[in-house]
Order: structure tokens, then C-alpha cells, then sequence
């Protein structure tokens, strides 16, 4: 058994060898926080010739990858990668480990977390590190997970107090990435892959994928519609509106849900977490949901007929009127100014 | 013939929160929730009936949850279940998600003989999606998360299909497996009018134990075995029925502890109203190009 470390570990996830952003959003993040600690930044990165993602961690700001390459790692597999990951967890006491809170992360981080018998937090939407008093106990330099819980209508702090490893999943899209100014090339840890007795337990068949040609979190301007628009018809407007602006159309869920406009571009608590430099949300009412996946927007934009709907309470400017009539207006007025 | 384990739920319903369920300070009251049967659990059992249909065998649904969540295990039993578990113990109370994959572990491995576990992806309470792998982690299982379609079974090797992000996988895996499945997989059965009257009387140990409170004349190991013989028991399993550890159940078994909630306040009052005339509109739009933000 080694002793506790301040280390932050982040799981690199990758499909055919690109990395899943969350993971650099992660590294950011847990920068940020092994910096809080004094520890150090290490990246777990499993796969076949993974060498141009290790460099990619450091870009992000890895001290330290701890690589598994081999051609059994391929592709995601629950087994081997949770029997590794274990592994590297009980013999290198890592202090905190993050993974995305994807298909694959949420598949993998509760097997380590009972392997380990880790504590594990879902979905988190922010992590800090504080002193915490607990149950008339001083904690020094605690993991706060933040998410939501309860549908949404509460925010929970979540620690782990008394256990050596803090592990945490982290939605897509809600931390910010950037890569480091001064990258260094950092350590590289090669751990040789061994297989195990169940690695090859499930096969996989085949895969069909679609690269989703909607990329609304790298959008600058996105105009969201909602249920209040009525129609897919006056939802056109929506689409004209970003159109002029230059911006992506999204949606509601309750607009997904109509047919309004297709769910690759839903924003909100069940589909993309955004953080535009602005975003207007035209005939939304604006439930906990949807106010989720935005509300870190830099400006909002809140265009409803509703005077008392939620979405004016966080939107930075408020536009009382029926859309039908305030987006061609607003349309109108700024081709205009462009003039 | 497969078995099937189904591990099941109640769960407060959140997913229709209303006006009157909201507190003043903007937090649940989540007395005023009524409990219902996990949505993505009732799948699982769907899933697994569907695999009985076809090839006959048995079903267990067991579920960790105070007395009450017998009446989900009746619902469960009104679908087709053969036979329903309670295990309950006041000890089990503040489980996170590892006590509870420890204390669910520890019942499959004394049912035994399954072939497989089917669990609903994740629970509308918690929407973790933990307790079904970390169960299967601790059974040695591989799993099938995010579950689909089960599109063959053939002697010991099942093949199905999996979402993954964009899109779907198929994988192939011998038994036995945990599987969750996820909501749109099936569309689970409603009751069974004819089953639901044989099993409306179906009855918790807690709940026989009640009986006998009430009435001097009632024994309640007479009951329970007159229960059991009627096919009408709902087997309860405690913390010693199971010989767990306590040190990893319930609060003491959880690593991770809530710190602190808030409810969601609305920021509020710091927005500027913008009159949706030409002149509103225009002035907006300026202060959006001056910030660089348009245009």
C-alpha cells in the first residue's frame, strides 16, 4: 500500500484515436486543481498508437501520461480497460481521477470505483478544492463535486471525506478548454500491457458512427427555439435568425420533442451543454433542464411572450413580445446596421 | 431456459415535479412526491420477460429499499415475475452507490444461478448510472451497458446491440452478463389483469408482521409459511439473512457524503428589458457590435 499522493488523474478517452474533448476539458480542469493541491497533472491514456495523444496531453497541460499501448486496447472495452485502470489505481494512489461523463466514462468509472471501492460522483458540473469541516472534522484540500441532483431543481456537493481516492465523472462541454501557453513535453510512464483472463470476453461485432456534423459547442452565436413557438413553421424563424447572424440553430427539448428541429442539436440537461458569446433563446420557457446546458452563455438573449417565464430570470436582456413579429424586426434591423 | 435476475427501484417520481411540490425556498419536497417503479427498470423486466417468452426459464426482480418498495415488487410480479425480493434493513439507510452494488452483489450471489442480470441504465433520482456496473465489477461479470436490442441468444453466448455516442455497437459476450438497458429499448407490458388478482395479496415479511401486530390471534410464522405456500410471499433478506459486513453498508459503507444543497435560485433582476420596437431593438443590436459580439 503507498501513501496518499496529490495527484489528479485524468482518463483520456478516445474512439479510433481521437480523443474526446471532455478529456481536455478535464485536464484543464484538473490543472486548476492539482495546482490547488501541490500534486501533479498525470493523463491515463489507453489505446493502439496512442503517441499523438500523449503529445496532446501535454499541450493541455499533463505533467505526466501514463500510457498503455497495444493493439488488445484498440477499441473501449469495458473489461480490460477497468481491470488496468484498477490496477493502476491500487498501486499508485492516485488522489483525485476524472473521466467524462460519456458512454464510455460512465461505463468504466463506476467498475473502478468498486474495484477500488472509491468513492464516485455522477455528472458533475463543477469541481473545487477546499478545506472542508465535516461532521466536527477538519479535511485539508477536498474534492468538491458539484451537480446537480433531484431533477435538476438542486445543486449538491458531494465529498468524500475519508477515502483515499475521489473519483468523479464530468459532463462534456461544462469546463473550459484551452491549451497551456508554455507546453512542455512531460513524462512518459510505459506500462506494458498483460492480458487478463476476461479481456476478451465481449467482441465486438461492428460499429456504425456518424461524426455529428452539428458542432454547437464550438458555436460563438447559437439562436435557441422552444415549444412557445407554436409550429415548425414559425420555428423557420429560428433558423433565419441564426442565419443573419451568423449562428448555429438549437433547440429545447420540448422543440426536439415536437419535430421542431432534430435532436443533434438540442441543448439542455439531456443533450449539449453550451457556453456561447451569446445566445438567444427565442420561445423558451426556460425549465432547470434547458437553463443547464446554457446558462454559463457570456450574454442571453430572452425572447418569449411571457413576461413571468423563468428564462428572463437569467437572461441578461429580456424581449417581451410575440417572436413572429420581434425576429423579423430584429433581422430587419440588423441587416440594416450592416449597410 | 435462462434465469434471469431483474434489480429494480422505487424511486421519488421527479420526472413530473410540479407547482405544488415546490417549496418556497425553491427546494422538493419530496414528501408530496409519489413513488414509482424506476422507468428504465420496468424496461429491464421487460427485457428479461421477453427473453422468458422466448425461451422459457425464471425470473427474480430484487430490489434494496424500505418496506414500502413491496409494492413495486408486487407491480413486478403483476408483470410476470416469478418471484420477488425485498432486502431491507434499517441499516441499509444513506447507501451511496458502492454500499448499495455491495449489498445487491452479495443477494445475487446467494440467489445464484442466474445466466443474467438486467438492470435499467440509471435511476430518475440519482441518474448516476453507477449501481449496475459497480455491482457487476463486484460479481466478476462483464456487462452490456446502454443496451438496445438483445438480437440473439445462442446456448451461452448472447449478441446485442449497444448505443454508443453517434450511433450503435453490436457486441457478443457469453453468459452470464449484467446488462442495463436503456429506456426506448422496449416498451414494457402493463399488468396482467389475471395476474395482478392472483398476486394482489402478496406480502412482505415487514408487511405480515404488521398483520400480526393488529390481531393477538395471528402468528406471523404461521402467516409466513401459509404466504409462502400460497405462492403470496415476498422474500425479505436483511442485513444478517445476508452476513454482510456492516462497516460497508448504508451510511457507513458510503464513501461519499452530501456537503451541502442548494436549491436553484434564478439570479434575476440584473436584466435590461428591451422594448421590441425598431428602436429597441436597434439599440440592442449596437451594444451587442460595440462588444464585438455581432456583426
Amino acid at each position: 500500500m503507498s501513501t496518499m499522493t496529490s495527484d489528479v488523474w485524468v482518463f483520456i478517452e478516445q474512439r479510433y484515436g481521437k480523443p474526446a474533448d471532455v478529456s481536455f476539458e478535464l485536464l484543464c480542469k484538473g490543472r486548476k486543481l492539482a495546482q490547488g493541491m501541490g500534486g501533479s497533472l498525470k493523463a491515463v491514456v489507453m489505446g493502439d498508437h496512442v503517441d499523438g495523444l500523449v503529445a496532446d496531453t501535454f499541450r493541455f497541460g499533463a505533467d505526466e501520461a501514463i500510457v498503455i499501448d497495444h493493439p488488445a486496447l484498440n477499441q473501449y472495452r469495458t473489461i480490460p480497460y477497468s481491470r488496468i485502470l484498477s490496477d493502476l489505481v491500487r498501486t499508485r494512489s492516485p488522489r483525485i481521477v476524472l473521466f467524462g461523463a460519456t458512454i464510455i466514462g460512465r461505463d468504466l468509472a463506476p467498475r473502478v470505483a468498486s474495484a477500488t471501492r472509491s468513492g464516485l460522483t455522477a455528472d458533475c458540473t463543477d469541481l473545487q478544492i477546499s478545506d472542508v469541516a465535516y461532521l466536527r472534522k477538519d479535511y485539508k484540500n477536498l474534492l468538491l463535486q458539484i451537480r446537480p441532483a433531484f431533477g435538476g431543481n438542486i445543486i449538491a456537493t458531494i465529498i468524500t471525506p475519508e477515502n483515499p481516492v475521489q473519483m468523479a465523472t464530468v459532463r462534456e462541454g461544462v469546463m473550459e478548454m484551452h491549451p497551456v501557453d508554455n507546453p512542455v513535453a512531460g513524462k512518459v510512464t510505459s506500462i506494458p500491457y498483460i492480458a487478463g483472463p476476461a479481456d476478451e470476453i465481449v467482441t465486438i461485432i461492428e460499429q456504425h458512427r456518424e461524426e455529428n456534423r452539428v458542432n454547437l459547442k464550438a458555436a460563438p452565436i447559437i439562436v435557441a427555439g422552444g415549444y412557445g413557438l407554436g409550429s415548425k413553421g414559425n420555428f423557420k424563424l429560428v433558423y433565419d435568425l441564426a442565419h443573419a447572424l451568423g449562428g448555429e440553430v438549437a433547440g429545447s427539448r420540448a422543440a426536439v420533442d415536437a419535430g421542431f428541429v432534430p435532436p443533434e442539436r438540442q441543448v439542455g440537461q439531456t443533450g449539449v451543454t453550451v457556453r456561447p458569446k451569446l445566445y438567444i433563446a427565442v420561445g423558451i420557457s426556460g425549465a432547470i433542464q434547458h437553463r443547464a446546458g446554457m446558462q454559463e452563455s457570456n450574454n442571453i438573449i430572452a425572447i418569449n411572450s411571457d413576461p413571468g417565464a423563468p428564462i428572463f430570470g437569467i437572461s441578461h436582456y429580456g424581449i417581451v413580445g410575440d417572436a413572429t413579429e420581434v425576429i423579423p424586426r430584429f433581422i430587419e434591423v440588423f441587416r440594416n446596421k450592416l449597410k | 431456459m435462462y434465469y434471469s435476475i431483474v434489480l429494480v427501484k422505487q424511486v421519488p417520481d421527479t420526472a413530473n415535479i410540479t407547482g405544488n411540490v415546490m417549496q418556497e425556498d425553491g427546494t422538493v419536497n419530496r414528501a408530496k412526491l409519489p413513488a414509482v417503479f424506476n422507468p428504465e427498470d420496468r424496461v429491464a423486466l421487460e427485457m428479461a420477460l421477453r427473453v422468458k417468452d422466448q425461451f422459457g426459464g425464471k425470473i427474480t426482480a430484487i430490489t434494496m429499499g424500505p418496506p414500502r418498495a413491496s409494492d413495486m415488487l408486487r407491480e413486478c410480479l403483476y408483470m410476470g415475475a416469478d418471484q420477488a425480493i425485498l432486502i431491507s434493513d434499517r441499516k441499509f439507510a444513506g447507501a451511496d452507490t458502492l454500499a448499495t452494488s455491495y449489498v445487491l452483489a452479495e443477494a445475487v450471489k446467494k440467489i445464484g444461478g442466474y445466466d443474467f442480470i438486467f438492470a435499467g441504465r440509471q435511476a430518475i433520482d440519482g441518474d448516476t448510472a453507477q449501481v449496475g456496473p459497480q455491482t457487476g465489477e463486484k460479481l466478476h461479470l462483464p456487462q452490456i451497458t446502454y443496451l438496445e436490442e438483445i438480437l440473439k441468444i445462442d446456448g451461452r453466448t448472447v449478441t446485442a446491440r449497444r448505443k454508443i455516442e453517434g450511433g450503435y455497437e453490436i457486441v457478443r459476450c457469453t453468459l452470464p452478463v449484467l446488462v442495463t438497458v436503456i429506456k426506448d429499448a422496449v416498451e414494457p407490458r402493463p399488468f396482467s389483469a389475471r395476474r395482478v388478482m392472483s398476486h394482489k395479496g402478496a406480502k412482505s415479511l415487514m408487511e405480515i408482521e404488521k398483520m400480526a401486530e393488529g390481531n393477538s390471534l395471528l402468528y406471523v410464522d404461521q402467516l409466513v409459511h401459509e404466504y409462502e405456500s400460497r405462492e403470496l410471499f415476498i422474500k425479505t433478506l436483511t442485513m444478517d439473512d445476508l452476513k454482510l459486513d456492516p462497516e460497508r453498508c448504508g451510511v457507513a459503507g458510503s464513501p461519499t457524503k452530501v456537503y451541502k444543497v442548494e436549491s436553484v435560485v434564478l439570479s434575476g433582476g440584473d436584466q435590461e428589458m428591451i422594448e421590441p420596437t425598431k428602436t429597441g431593438l436597434g439599440k440592442l443590436i449596437d451594444k451587442l457590435m460595440e462588444d464585438h459580439i455581432l456583426g
